[in-house]
């Protein structure tokens, strides 16, 4: 492992060293900041240099000794003073951990050095345990003696062409098996092609010894047969010589990491409390001088050959703690160390954690509350946030005053300043002390950190990120309190509600990344969704209740009109018809563009029965206005405005809908209660004699059954299907029930006001809380499960009744008897099991393809292609039109005929 | 002139039939300024390049997958026949599994056959009928440890098969045996020498699940009226044997196994399906996903040519990069395995360049700057 890892550094250090004066330069800089408290990167020390690539490939011993700086000798750390020994695994040529020791190598201080690779010398080879496969197989495949490939000459060609194409297809998995079968089929001969030798067979003892003829291979005899291999053989084995020879697998030198990458803590008793990797070196080193002692002392051959394989499990587990056949090695405590190949795996490990996922500062989070009063693309940010949060404002000589100001303020009053940055880098604190004398010295070139102030961008995020509207770009708006604040419109696109919630608040810090977060990610970029080509942003519960009451025949005196316009932010009444009483409608037609036409369907019907929804030229001149028009995932209303006048337009209009409809429904009043679903008796009646006939019905066949005269329907069996004729007669009765409810039902209250704009519950709803809840279904069927051949012990066995089965008679305003209760936490668990079950099933989903298409980009050229350029459509979507840009995933034809007369 | 000819290669070919249609009947002039204006928005609409559509569509496929249902099975009519939903069938077709759970099949029928009549007799045909389900009796002759089998003549008669063709069946398939018939008995007697009651009672279970008539594998039928013609669906899927039949309409039947079609239909078709049964899905659930998607999520696992599930085996082992492949699953392999070919990792997709603290190559990313900064 660890030669991969140097790889990488490897070839990113040599992309820096293309770069010797820049590098010189930060040095230099370094040495001046000698006294400085804080050292921080200003935007002009950034090194704009670009890694092209990263070349793979196993370190030979050779290069190992090469980039090292240290050789490795002692297993001791420190001395008695409690400084690094030199030659021990803490040597500080191999980079420095304490503060105020210099790196021996670069030099350079803590925090400065990255660090330095030493290595040790082996005193007898031992097998790196990832690529025993691969040795397995070479081994295999090439003669004992001479080292060829047991190929016959004149077959090499032809497999040759047969592996590559195999590898193309399969890959390098392929390659090995492929090579593997070859060999087998060749296996007749037990002879070397090339010297005719006689060849063994060899086993692998697992983990890591060779076995031929019950004998085992030393790793030195393995060593000296891969050094015999030519070249062009290894290309047979898929390995390409100019980056690995099959000898480097068996190590003779073993390289150290640096001690930065397995830094030491100090407890707070004093005692230092070294990393996994170091406790791991430790043993390897210490072994290792224990071999050499015992070979140059001429220890007995067992001794040594015991030594050697105390050797090889520590070199194992260095590399890989979890091996399947080896015990793994521990701390003292009993839990097991985390070796090189556990710190790079699995979620928690440097790739998935530390290199695809970064942290950032001037981030925060706090819990979200709703605020109407705010803009949609507004986020409220509480003082003390905003007090820590801070911008980089560079000084001119055309702000200088105003950013006095906020120096003057300070750090404590709000709005000031947190630090100043001199154009050297070097960052200060605004104190008290420091306060007047950095007034004075402020001047261009200077960076004031000041205090977030309304207006600013802010990166707003709710996890579950999942899709791209869950991270989206606000306005900052400061307010008191210690809570977010946002519109509850923009609760959908991040699926938050105020139950709770926590949101988290970025703050960009270069004018780049600003104008980035304004172009592509602010509120009104992202109305449409990319899903489904709609808008995800729309109205919600009391602003579709408020439009759709006023637009429902609900009129007001011109003044009451003007006085909730101007409260919405409209200043220009001269749309508003000049008349005493005004109709609801034409409040509403005031915010619409003047030229705006749209039609379309309301979710109910009217007084006349009808469900359209005209405007023209502006004026809303039939129909009322409810989710169809302006929810979220439907809002046709929106989707129209959109097209017509652009985002922003979009925006504004929808801002000003939403706070007509909530204004509207607070002078108006709102409430629901309980008696919102009272029915009158003969409706009650009527309810009544629907579930009982439904009952009777069922009863009667039940009896049908038990006399075995029930017609079966075809491929089923009785029980079957008198299960689903009685699920098909509860489901009838439950739906008429509805009917009755909403036949009867009073249409001014509140719940039926929200069933009938779509602002929250549907008809369904109101049946059960008014009539009757209806059957409880668990997998499509009536409820089974419970007790011997019945539910609960409250019914006989084999009663297959509706009551028995989780048919819930009454509804919720009337109250459930205690089974019927006990049914509904039935299917309750039943969904809640099934929610739990399905989010970490859907996560792997979307992992998984999202790994596999993030690199599948758009071309100039409008094909689909992938990072090595392959093309996976030749046009997007076969059309190249782009979903959120499109009307619902289509160009909306009927729209523009009907606008072209 | 009505343009349509000037925008055939401005306007996808759907979309200019979709006018034609829409404007039939109406004025020259009229017709051009539609077709003007519906170029101008189509030309809005289009993608601009660079823009990260694998990603979108992941995410499209992705969220509403939290929204959706994990009841496995959905009733399709008859016992036993269940067809995968929600979820778990959405991860069964991306996987790209070779065995599905519950494989169907939609058989259209050719027009004489597709009207209803006799069309029960047809699907039984088609169905794989083993010994045990026609017999009524079969028992061990332990004095000449030989096995006698009573036919049950109606449902023998019901499959359309005979006696004769039952025991044809069973001389073919279990070797080794004499097969006689006597009367409505069928009395097999395995040819080895020694009596062996043993071996009978061996043999008596391997001859019922003997393979008698029908297709193999198609486990249920059932006939269902589908417009105004009749078709066959059925539980289990064979698509090459029931195609060879002469009864059916090949260029519709199709069955919901992708990785069947892939080997009998081809890729195309194949994609095909992959886009059918997912949308399926997402429109049973009620959602609303839009078809683009749902594409290029086919077509990534289709365009190399043969069916790819989107598991580390399958698309992302296609990965150019290697630190894109490691940062998905089994990194240490993947390493290793690029250590052994010096595989050198060109840095041309996202994760890599995110770990590298590096622009991403797509978006905004992509294009580089004329004026060089430093």
């Amino acid at each position: 492992m660890a030669e991969e890892e140097k790889e990488k550094k490897e070839t990113e250090e040599k992309q820096e060293e293309k770069t010797p004066e820049e590098e010189k330069k930060t040095e230099e800089a370094s040495e001046e900041k000698k006294e400085k408290e804080e050292i921080t990167f200003s935007t002009r020390d950034f090194i704009f240099k670009k890694v092209e690539s990263l070349v793979f490939g196993v370190s030979s011993p050779q290069m190992i000794k090469k980039m090292a700086s240290a050789k490795i000798v002692t297993p001791e750390l420190y001395d008695k003073e409690g400084y690094p020994v030199d030659g021990g695994l803490m040597d500080i040529r191999m980079g420095v951990i304490d503060p105020g020791l210099r790196c021996k190598t670069c030099g350079s201080k803590l925090k400065e050095c990255i660090g330095h690779f030493g290595y040790i010398e082996l005193a007898r080879p031992v097998v790196h345990i990832n690529f025993v496969k691969v040795v397995m197989d070479v081994l295999r495949g090439t003669c004992k003696e001479c080292g060829r490939v047991l190929i016959p000459k004149n077959k090499i060609e032809k497999y040759k062409k047969e592996l590559d194409k195999v590898q193309g297809e399969t890959g390098l998995e392929g390659r090995r098996d492929a090579i593997k079968s070859i060999l087998s089929s060749l296996k007749t001969i037990n002879k070397c092609p090339w010297c005719k030798s006689r060849q063994q067979k060899i086993t692998l003892e697992k983990p890591t010894t060779f076995m031929e003829n019950e004998k085992k291979i030393s790793p030195v005899e393995v060593r000296s047969r891969l050094e015999r291999i030519p070249d062009e053989d290894l290309e047979m084995f898929g390995l390409n010589p100019t980056s690995v020879r099959p000898e480097w697998m068996i190590l003779t030198v073993m390289p150290i990491p640096p001690v930065t990458m397995r830094p030491s803590i100090t407890l707070e008793s004093g005692e230092r409390s070294e990393d996994d990797l170091t406790h791991k070196l430790g043993d390897i080193v210490r072994i290792n001088q224990r071999l050499f002692e015992n070979i140059n002392a001429g220890a007995p051959e067992i001794i040594i050959e015991d030594l050697w394989d105390l050797l090889q499990y520590h070199v194992t587990t260095f590399f890989n703690n979890s091996v399947a056949q080896l015990p793994p090695a521990r701390h003292r405590s009993g839990q097991p160390l985390k070796t090189i190949s556990e710190r790079i795996k699995s979620k928690e490990g440097r790739i998935r954690h530390n290199l695809a996922g970064k942290r950032t500062n001037f981030s925060a989070r706090t819990v979200i509350s709703p605020d109407p009063m705010l803009k949609l693309n507004e986020v409220g940010v509480p003082r003390i946030v905003a007090m820590k949060l801070s911008i980089p404002e560079t000084v001119t000589e055309w702000n200088m005053e105003y950013l006095k100001e906020f120096v003057k303020k300070g750090v404590s009053e709000y709005p000031g300043a947190n630090y100043i940055v001199r154009p050297d880098g070097k960052k200060k604190r605004i104190t008290e002390e420091t306060q007047e004398q950095l007034l004075e010295e402020i001047q261009p070139g200077y960076i004031v950190e000041r205090h977030l102030m309304d207006g600013d961008v802010a990166l707003f995020n709710r996890q579950p990120s999942l899709h791209r509207m869950s991270m989206m770009c606000h306005r900052v708006r400061v307010l008191p309190y210690k809570t977010f604040r946002i519109n509850p419109s923009v609760c959908h696109p991040y699926n938050a509600d105020f139950d709770g919630d926590e949101m988290n608040l970025h703050i960009p810090q270069t004018e780049e990344s600003r104008a980035e977060a304004e172009t592509l990610m602010e509120i009104h970029t992202q109305l449409i969704s990319p899903r489904y080509g709609l808008s995800v942003i729309g109205c919600i519960q009391d602003s579709i209740s408020g439009n759709y009451l006023l637009t429902r025949g609900f009129s007001m005196t011109r003044d009451d009109a003007v006085s909730l316009l101007y409260n919405i932010g409209i200043d220009d009444m001269s749309r508003l018809p000049n008349k005493k009483e005004i109709d609801g409608k034409e409040i509403f037609s005031v915010i619409l563009p003047e030229d705006f036409n749209f039609t379309g369907k309301s979710r109910g019907k009217d007084k006349e029965g009808k469900d359209d929804v005209i405007i023209r030229k502006g004026v809303l001149n039939q129909g009322v206005m409810d989710v169809n028009s302006l929810g979220e995932e439907k809002g046709l209303l929106l989707r129209s405005l959109h097209q017509r006048y652009g985002d922003k337009r979009t925006i504004d209009i929808l801002g000003k809908i939403f706070m007509l409809g909530t204004k509207f429904l607070t002078n108006h009043g709102f409430t629901t209660s309980i008696s919102d679903t009272d029915l009158p008796e003969k409706a009650e009646l009527e309810v009544k004699a629907i579930l009982d006939k439904a009952e009777d019905d069922v009863n009667n066949l039940i009896n049908l059954f038990h006399q075995g005269k029930l017609e079966t329907f075809p491929g089923r069996t009785m029980s079957e299907t008198l299960e689903l004729k009685i699920l098909e007669i509860l489901n009838k009765a439950r739906n008429k029930t509805g009917d009755v409810v909403a036949e009867y039902l009073n249409k001014n209250t509140g719940s039926s006001i929200m069933s009938d704009s779509g602002s929250r519950g549907g008809p369904l709803n109101l049946a059960q809380m008014a009539a009757c809840v209806g059957q409880q279904a668990m997998r499509g069927k009536r409820i089974e499960k419970g007790y011997l051949k019945r539910t609960l012990p409250h019914f006989k066995k084999g009663d297959l009744t509706s009551s028995s089965r989780g048919f819930i008679r009454d509804g919720f305003k009337y109250g459930l008897t205690p089974y019927e209760f006990f049914f509904g936490a039935i299917t309750g668990r039943d969904s809640l099991m099934d929610t739990a079950l399905r989010t970490p099933k859907s996560g792997y989903l979307y992992r998984r393809l999202a790994n596999a298409t993030q690199d599948e980009k758009v071309e100039y050229d409008q094909t689909v292609r992938d990072a090595s350029r392959k093309i996976i459509q030749f046009k997007y979507g076969e059309d190249g039109v782009d979903v959120s840009k499109s009307e619902n995933g289509i160009i909306n034809v009927d729209r523009i005929i009907q606008n072209i007369k | 002139m009505k343009e349509y000819k000037k925008y055939r290669k401005r306007l996808p070919l759907s979309l200019l039939e979709e006018v034609k249609e829409k404007t039939k009947d109406m004025p020259e002039a009229r017709v051009n300024k539609i077709l003007k204006e519906v170029h101008k928005e189509y030309r809005k609409a289009k993608v601009q390049a660079g823009e990260s559509v694998g990603l979108v569509s992941a995410e499209s496929l992705g969220e509403p997958g939290t929204q959706m249902t994990l009841n496995t099975f959905h009733f399709a009519g008859v016992a036993e026949m269940n067809v995968t939903v929600g979820l778990p069938r959405i991860i069964e077709i991306l996987d790209g599994r070779k065995k599905i759970k519950t494989p169907m099949m939609e058989v259209y029928l050719k027009p004489p056959y597709n009207k209803g009549k006799d069309i029960k007799k047809l699907a039984l045909s088609i169905k794989e009928t083993l010994l045990k389900e026609v017999m009524s009796e079969i028992s061990v002759d332990l004095a000449n440890s030989s096995i006698e089998i009573i036919l049950d003549k109606e449902k023998v008669k019901d499959i359309g098969a005979t006696a004769g063709s039952i025991v044809k069946a069973l001389e073919k398939q279990a070797k080794g045996t004499n097969v006689k018939k006597k009367e409505d008995t069928i009395i097999i007697k395995p040819k080895s020498k020694e009596n062996h009651v043993a071996e009978a009672y061996k043999l008596k279970e391997k001859i019922k699940n003997i393979y008698i008539k029908g297709v193999k594998n198609i486990k249920q039928v059932l006939p269902v009226k589908r417009g105004n013609e009749f078709i066959i669906i059925t539980s289990g899927s064979n698509l090459p044997e029931i195609l060879e039949m002469k009864e059916v309409d090949t260029s519709r039947t199709v069955t919901n196994d992708i990785y069947e079609i892939s080997r009998i239909l081809g890729i195309e078709a194949a994609r095909a399906v992959v886009i059918n049964e997912v949308s399926k899905v997402i429109e049973a659930q009620g959602l609303n996903v839009d078809i683009r998607h749902i594409m290029l999520i086919a077509d990534t696992m289709c365009f190399s040519g043969d069916l790819k599930g989107i598991t580390r085996y399958g698309v992302v082992s296609e990965k150019a990069s290697v630190l894109a492949r490691a940062s998905f699953e089994t990194p240490i392999k993947h390493i290793i395995n690029a250590a052994l070919v010096g595989e050198v990792d060109e840095l041309n997709s996202v994760v890599e360049n995110v770990m590298l603290n590096q622009a991403v190559p797509v978006g905004t990313g992509l294009p580089g700057l004329v004026t060089k900064i430093k």
